[in-house]
């Protein structure tokens, strides 16, 4: 049976043939000012990447993309490509656009096979650079830095760099080596990646405000708050992060095989969390959300998805109290059904409980998949301003309130400002890390 | 990093790929666009007495959906007066001193005309010139272009006037529309030619309106010759380069043409012995950005073979270029089928069957189609391998022979010594 949990959790999306890449390569109009430039996060030369697999030069296509995104194995399979790239090609407007995403893993995945060395790190300037978190934006501002000549040190809490990538992300949407293989290339250029170092543990943000010439924090976002409500502690509920993560180091367990899910909330972390329980056997999968499809944050191809792994949307749906039997394990959820009132600060209509509407549904696990915490005291350890544990910045700097510390990512996601996408999250680092090498250069290159 | 710098015939270029002479250079705005874009070297658009041109020049065929496999123009040389040329080549030599600029030139076949333009150009600090030859239309009308390029003699004599002037090396532009490219080619070596470049355009009509009966293109309702260029012709200018590669009495570089798009075309020009390559029909495709690709992809594909340096590249194939007479009889190929990998579109039974050795045979093993090559009856043809839409379903492969090679030159004089 485990290995056919293995199997649930493989890659889906099989990768181009040669035959494949070469036809969509060779379709592609090379266009002048291409708009799939212009939509991609990072600005890769969409156009001469592709050309480059229609010529032969692979090794010239994966260096065509890595440069400009260096997780860009990972975003030729997570990006949101149909509102990105592939939605700006000129041929959806007469033909079908571009598979643009497929033929980035095509290049990259053959960078990775071939072991070839993409980049080398640059003349080291005698500058240190610490970045505290090693997912999408740390990896990527590390990366930077170092072909800049920088010494960096990452540090990072978990037992392996890469973040959202290597612990957040769905295996069968990205598997673990892609991941790996990016952290190799940053390694390789000389980065120092302490991992099972947290910060405020293992050293203290003073320690590292003081030995290093500019810190960038990129720590991302926490665990899935409490829901606030009764039986949260029973056996049987998760927390979807730490669901998803388990599943990305390997555990694949037997005991929601026939078993039936709730999962509260609808973003993508909520459909991750679905998904996954379909693929560790799980009988039925419902979303449970307390406003209506149209409201929910999860994009459009990912609810296509969770629809297509048979999870069922419960909309105007709350959960009320968890419902565990003696031994402490969750037998079901008692849920109230909502209405939209008026609209509240945020322009949103909020979701009201109808009285006396309240009703149980059997069920042998919850996953909370309501938002993500702050890491707030960590923020504050860096005496950095915030707005509700989003870091305030200046959006083209990335500059906090602190002029040595700058931040990007998830971490400054929010209240309207950033972006949660991953290939916003690489941008943001190449941002981060442009900015610092433009500081530190300027005053001895004018004299 | 390979160093892709090249020295043909005293003309020094960053790297080997030169825009042609050829609507892409019309200008000191253009050609300083396409040194921005990476472009080695240029060779200005044909200089002379600026002529008249016709409105509705290009047309391109397109080949079962692909844009452009070839190209066809009725345009002529500049259509601009030779003073504005001049400070325009001027200035883009000024500000690209290390790229290289050649003045493609195009006079009426009279001595004092070569000597008088040879010299202007040369004034302004052009790094070579290129003897137009090769155009077929227009010009050649006017006892220009082609029309002297297709006289052994007249390629010889006016060489040799631009010879007694010139101080740059002065590469002599070849026409293929002619039965032996090498006959001109000599011709134009026993003038003192330093270089020679091939091919100009080939006489073509692109096609016929089923509409309208109008040529393509037409100007008002009438059509002309024009000149074809563009991938299509690429084989047929590879084959010449080839040719005149390795004819002992063709013993001056090459500056390659015809039909190069991408790194690859270039290089198989390169190791065909050609020192460098002209473009076109690529850039007026795609844009001058495409020489990124270009430079990149050489450079890659040198590193990745351990090449130091592009110049090593030249001319590697040429002795692996022979006669049929050389080649050896008992050589022995045929066709294997992976029945694995093939998925069963029989394009190459029914190639074989009808138009080939018919050694391609279908059967069904355990209720499924395959396909088997006889191969006693197999010629080595590669015609399946050929229409083989499938990477990896059809190979090639060599049967060893229990005969020693031998030629049909050594075949035919071992006869004669035998009659004898």
């Amino acid at each position: 049976m485990s290995s056919q949990l293995e199997r649930n959790f493989a890659e889906m999306t099989g990768r181009m043939t040669k035959n494949e890449a070469i036809e969509e390569a060779n379709r592609c109009l090379y266009c002048y000012d291409a708009p799939c430039i212009t939509a991609c996060p990072t600005s890769i030369q969409v156009p001469n990447f592709i050309k480059k697999i229609a010529s032969g030069n692979m090794k010239g296509s994966a260096m065509t993309i890595m440069d400009a995104n260096p997780i860009g194995a990972s975003c030729a399979r997570v990006c949101p490509t149909e509102i990105l790239c592939e939605g700006a090609c000129v041929l959806n407007s007469s033909t079908k656009p571009i598979k643009i995403g497929q033929l980035q893993r095509y290049a990259t995945d053959w960078a990775m096979e071939t072991g070839v060395e993409l980049f080398k790190k640059g003349e080291p300037n005698g500058k240190r650079i610490a970045i505290v978190g090693s997912g999408p934006a740390g990896l990527s501002a590390a990366r930077e830095l170092s072909r800049f000549g920088y010494s960096v040190t990452i540090f990072e809490a978990e037992a392996k760099a890469g973040g959202l990538n290597t612990y957040g992300i769905v295996s069968f949407r990205l598997p673990n080596e892609v991941a790996d293989w990016e952290v190799a290339q940053v390694a390789k250029l000389g980065v120092e990646i302490k991992t099972n170092t947290r910060v405020g543990v293992d050293i203290s943000a003073e320690e590292i405000l003081t030995q290093y010439d500019s810190v960038i924090l990129a720590v991302g976002m926490g665990s899935v708050p409490n829901l606030g409500i009764e039986g949260e502690e029973l056996e049987g509920v998760h927390d979807a992060i730490e669901f998803v993560k388990r599943t990305k180091m390997g555990v694949l367990t037997e005991d929601l095989i026939g078993k039936r899910v709730a999962v509260i909330g609808a973003g993508n972390t909520a459909i991750d969390g679905a998904t996954c329980a379909v693929r560790l056997g799980a009988e039925q999968v419902d979303i449970l959300y307390r406003r209506t499809e149209k409201e929910m944050t999860a994009y459009q191809y990912e609810y296509e998805f969770a629809k297509q792994d048979g999870v069922g949307f419960k909309w105007l749906t709350a959960p009320k109290r968890i419902i565990g039997d003696e031994a402490g394990k969750v037998v079901g959820l008692e849920c109230v059904k909502m209405k939209l009132g008026e609209a509240g600060a945020d322009g949103r209509q909020r979701p009201e409980a109808i009285e006396k509407s309240e009703f149980v549904i059997e069920v042998d696990a919850v996953i909370k998949a309501i938002g993500q915490t702050r890491f707030v005291p960590l923020i504050e350890a860096f005496g950095l301003q915030h707005t509700n544990g989003v870091v305030d910045i200046d959006e083209t700097t990335m500059q906090t309130s602190n002029d040595k510390v700058f931040a990007c990512g998830d971490v400054v996601f929010g209240n309207g400002q950033g972006e949660a996408m991953v290939v916003t999250a690489a941008q943001q680092g190449k941002d981060a890390a442009n900015v610092i090498h433009e500081r530190f250069r300027k005053p001895s290159e004018i004299a | 990093m390979a160093d892709l710098r090249i020295d043909l015939a005293g003309i020094k270029s960053p790297n080997p790929f030169w825009l042609a002479s050829a609507p892409p250079t019309n200008s000191g705005y253009q050609v300083q666009r396409a040194f921005e874009a990476g472009w080695g070297g240029a060779v200005w658009k044909t200089l002379g007495e600026p002529i008249l041109n016709v409105s509705s020049r290009f047309a391109a065929v397109s080949f079962n959906g692909q844009r452009v496999a070839g190209f066809n123009n009725i345009e002529l040389i500049t259509d601009r007066p030779l003073e504005v040329n001049l400070n325009e080549i001027l200035e883009t030599k000024k500000r690209f001193p290390n790229h290289a600029i050649i003045a493609s030139l195009m006079v009426e076949p009279q001595q004092e005309k070569w000597h008088e333009i040879v010299k202007k150009v040369e004034a302004v600090g052009v790094d070579g010139l290129e003897l137009n030859f090769g155009c077929p239309h227009g010009m050649a009308e006017r006892g220009m272009g082609s029309a002297s390029g297709q006289v052994p003699e007249l390629v010889e004599k006016q060489t040799y006037w631009v010879k007694e002037v010139a101080r740059t090396p002065v590469i002599v532009k070849l026409t293929p529309n002619i039965t032996d490219i090498t006959m001109t080619a000599e011709a134009a070596v026993r003038g003192g030619a330093d270089a020679v470049s091939m091919i100009n355009t080939i006489n073509s009509l692109a096609g016929v309106d089923l509409d309208t009966w109008n040529t393509v293109p037409h100007v008002g309702g009438k059509g002309a010759h024009g000149g074809y260029c563009g991938p299509a012709v690429k084989p047929i200018a590879l084959n010449m380069v080839a040719e005149c590669a390795r004819n002992p009495l063709v013993n001056v570089p090459i500056s390659g043409i015809g039909g190069i798009s991408n790194w690859r075309d270039a290089a198989e020009f390169l190791l065909m012995g050609a020192t460098g390559v002209q473009v076109c029909t690529a850039a007026m495709h795609h844009g001058f950005s495409i020489v990124e690709d270009m430079i990149d992809g050489l450079n890659n594909y040198l590193d990745g073979k351990g090449i130091a340096s592009v110049m090593d590249l030249v001319g590697q194939s040429v002795p692996r270029y022979s006669n049929w007479g050389d080649l050896d009889l008992n050589y022995n190929i045929v066709a294997q089928i992976n029945n694995d990998v093939c998925i069963n579109c029989n394009k190459c039974h029914i190639a074989c069957e009808d138009t080939s050795h018919q050694c391609i045979d279908l059967y069904t093993e355990s209720g499924r189609p395959m396909l088997k090559v006889r191969e006693q009856d197999c010629v080595g043809c590669n015609l399946c391998a050929i229409v083989c839409p499938v990477d990896g379903a059809i190979s090639m492969v060599e049967r060893k022979s229990t005969i020693p090679p031998m030629t049909w030159n050594e075949r035919q004089s071992l006869i004669s010594n035998f009659i004898r």
